[in-house]
């Protein structure tokens, strides 16, 4: 009998530390850097937390903080969350990476999801999204619509993420107007509207007729409203702020991602993966378009949007050459992921500066 | 480099300058009086999301400037009652007043976050405007650039020709002694953080309502704080206050068209110019310590009550 009560709690022990065991109701929680907003990084988390809360009804519920210091303050935070009995927790900031590790150790029957990092564990999954699939796709858009060749690029600091986003938009850009520039100007700052303000409004002083950004105000698209120009929004929508001058947006879109690891959780099929999704799980995508964009543009960022998302066509395809003219992807050969994540160049037709 | 990008940096100079010099000349004037308001932060970002909320509403941007500088006034009596009367530390208060500041914008902006408004026009003088290289800077501006040229000498005259300059001054250097001759110490340092609070306000109204039209938590990111630096390193003169908000302004855009230009220096190198320059200049101004200290108001952030 003794026998027999221990070998079920370990079963038991072994089952629920696997996940492997269905819920009626659980709790997920959230924990965002910055305040929920209208528009930005953490809107779309939580859009997508919405999202979630709408789709399963009273099965689950959800939790979210919001403005949370990267470090410290955060593994408080997540522990508290875990502490509460929540079942699922999305950590959306790179800086959340090592409390969310530390957390998820002491709480081995708790899902963890982290954004952006890449430090994976038994029960904490990491995904993204390839945010440059759509910097590619409007880049052709403003190339279309650009009358002086040259894109003005707000850019924040010089991270792989942002490199491959100003790269991506100057490859997009280039394959309609081989002789075209991207200039780039470097704000040394995620969020500082009248600095976006400014370098836009030099940008357009040196004859950028299309700005984009990878920063996370609004501003640049102000600007280029002011200046009747086009501009590309990043992050979500930004039309509010330019009816005109707003071609589109880059958007990052998580409601069926988080759907489905919620989904999961209940039926407890959860496993940690690393998750870097593009434009074929749409996870990032092109927001509404402008009415100006003629339709045969149209079509043919969709033909590219199809192309992109089966894989037939690479953004970042070989030959690849940087500003300096050294070939980085030799014709022919489709860079790894792993060299993606540490892009560390500017390619050929951007004008500026790495850092 | 052409005529026209000399002038767009000069136009752009000019606008990038203006909320610092309207923030530092209010806090000179408040200095002045012998009180160190460190709240300047917090009271512009009070401003800018008052300002922007009575804009959106009224669709007036005469109420909103007014609503904004209101708004400083009104945070600046709190910081008046517990520094002045309660004779709280300055500088806690002032700090506390930031922090303060940049919660409490946050939570009456919430709902207005993503909303933007009618930017201030600009403002053109006439033919003026279309001399070459200085017209589109000096002449093309909006309302509230020239308001601060204005306020610029008024204050200048204020302090070198009317009494109550003097009776500022006399509160700041030495309060003791001014109360004893029957100047009502405690209203004028009051009036000079009420001064210093429309200030601050307005300065938060110009970056929420002209420069970029939209309110985003913590948009004043840090200009509160170089404007008090400026303060000190003008040594408490304003013509070498607005050399200073402009001179950073100037800096600001350099960094930026540096880089549109494709000069080749290290953009972290640009970025630190604007506070490099600076203070270079104002340093090499007040060199000087023995005159620095004869600026400097001899009872600046010390308490001081009648009774004491």
């Amino acid at each position: 009998m003794k026998h027999l009560v221990k070998t079920l709690a370990m079963s038991l022990a072994l089952t629920t530390s696997l996940g492997a065991i269905a819920k009626d109701t659980i709790k997920v929680g959230f924990v965002y850097v910055s305040p929920t907003g209208e528009a930005g990084w953490t809107y779309t988390h939580d859009e997508a937390r919405k999202h979630v809360e709408k789709k399963f009804g009273d099965k689950v519920s959800t939790t979210y903080v919001e403005s949370v210091a990267e470090g410290a303050d955060s593994e408080r935070v997540i522990r508290q969350l875990a502490k509460k009995g929540h079942d699922l927790i999305f950590t959306t900031s790179f800086g959340y990476m090592n409390p969310t590790i530390k957390v998820a150790k002491r709480y081995p029957n708790i899902k963890f999801e982290h954004a952006t990092g890449y430090k994976q564990a038994k029960n904490v999954g990491v995904y993204f999204d390839r945010m440059y699939e759509s910097r590619y796709l409007s880049g052709v858009i403003a190339a279309h619509m650009s009358k002086s060749n040259i894109a003005g690029f707000v850019a924040s600091f010089p991270i792989p993420e942002v490199l491959r986003s100003i790269n991506a938009f100057t490859l997009g850009f280039k394959s309609v107007k081989p002789d075209a520039k991207v200039k780039v100007v470097w704000v040394n700052s995620w969020f500082d509207p009248g600095k976006e303000r400014e370098a836009s409004d030099s940008l357009i002083d040196q004859g950028a007729d299309v700005i984009t950004q990878h920063t996370d105000s609004p501003a640049p698209v102000q600007a280029a409203e002011a200046a009747g120009i086009y501009a590309i929004g990043s992050h979500s929508d930004m039309s509010e702020y330019g009816k005109n001058a707003h071609l589109t947006a880059v958007i990052h879109n998580f409601n069926e991602f988080y759907e489905q690891r919620v989904q999961e959780v209940l039926d407890g099929t959860w496993q940690s993966e690393n998750v870097w999704g593009g434009l074929n799980t749409g996870m990032t995508r092109l927001g509404e378009f402008n009415e100006v964009i003629p339709e045969n543009v149209i079509a043919d960022v969709e033909v590219l949007t199809t192309k992109i998302a089966s894989g037939e066509l690479h953004p970042f395809a070989g030959p690849l050459k940087n500003q300096a003219g050294e070939i980085m992807v030799p014709a022919g050969e489709i860079p790894q992921d792993s060299e993606l994540l540490k892009m560390n160049y500017l390619v050929d037709g951007v004008e500026g500066k790495l850092n | 480099m052409d005529l026209d990008l000399i002038t767009n940096i000069l136009y752009a100079t000019i606008r990038t300058g203006t909320p610092l010099l309207l923030v530092a000349l209010g806090e000179m004037v408040c200095e002045k009086s012998g009180v160190l308001n460190l709240g300047q932060e917090g009271m512009m970002l009070l401003g800018a999301v008052a300002g922007f909320i009575a804009m959106y509403h009224c669709d007036s941007l005469f109420i909103g400037f007014a609503v904004a500088a209101l708004t400083g006034v009104l945070i600046s009596l709190l910081f008046g009652f517990i520094a002045l009367n309660l004779n709280a530390s300055q500088v806690a208060t002032g700090l506390a007043l930031t922090i303060f500041g940049t919660g409490l914008s946050a939570f009456l902006g919430a709902d207005y976050e993503g909303k933007t408004v009618e930017a201030l026009p600009e403002l053109a003088l006439g033919a003026l405007k279309d001399i070459p290289l200085i017209g589109k800077p000096l002449f093309a501006q909006d309302a509230i650039v020239y308001f601060s040229w204005v306020l610029v000498v008024v204050v200048y005259l204020f302090f070198k020709h009317h009494r109550g300059g003097l009776a500022i001054r006399a509160a700041g250097e030495n309060p003791e002694v001014g109360s004893s001759l029957g100047l009502p110490v405690m209203r004028i340092r009051y009036l000079a953080v009420m001064f210093g609070g429309a200030c601050a306000g307005l300065a938060g109204g110009y970056l929420s309502m002209a420069y970029t039209p939209l309110w985003t938590e913590n948009m004043t990111a840090g200009r509160g704080w170089i404007a008090l630096a400026l303060v000190v390193f003008a040594s408490w003169r304003i013509e070498r206050v607005m050399l200073g908000a402009y001179l950073f302004g100037f800096a600001s855009i350099m960094h930026l068209v540096a880089q549109g230009l494709g000069l080749s220096i290290d953009s972290n190198l640009l970025a630190m110019l604007p506070y490099v320059a600076t203070l270079v200049v104002l340093v090499m101004l007040s060199k000087d310590k023995e005159r620095l200290k004869l600026f400097e108001p001899m009872s600046l952030a010390k308490p001081w009550h009648r009774n004491n």
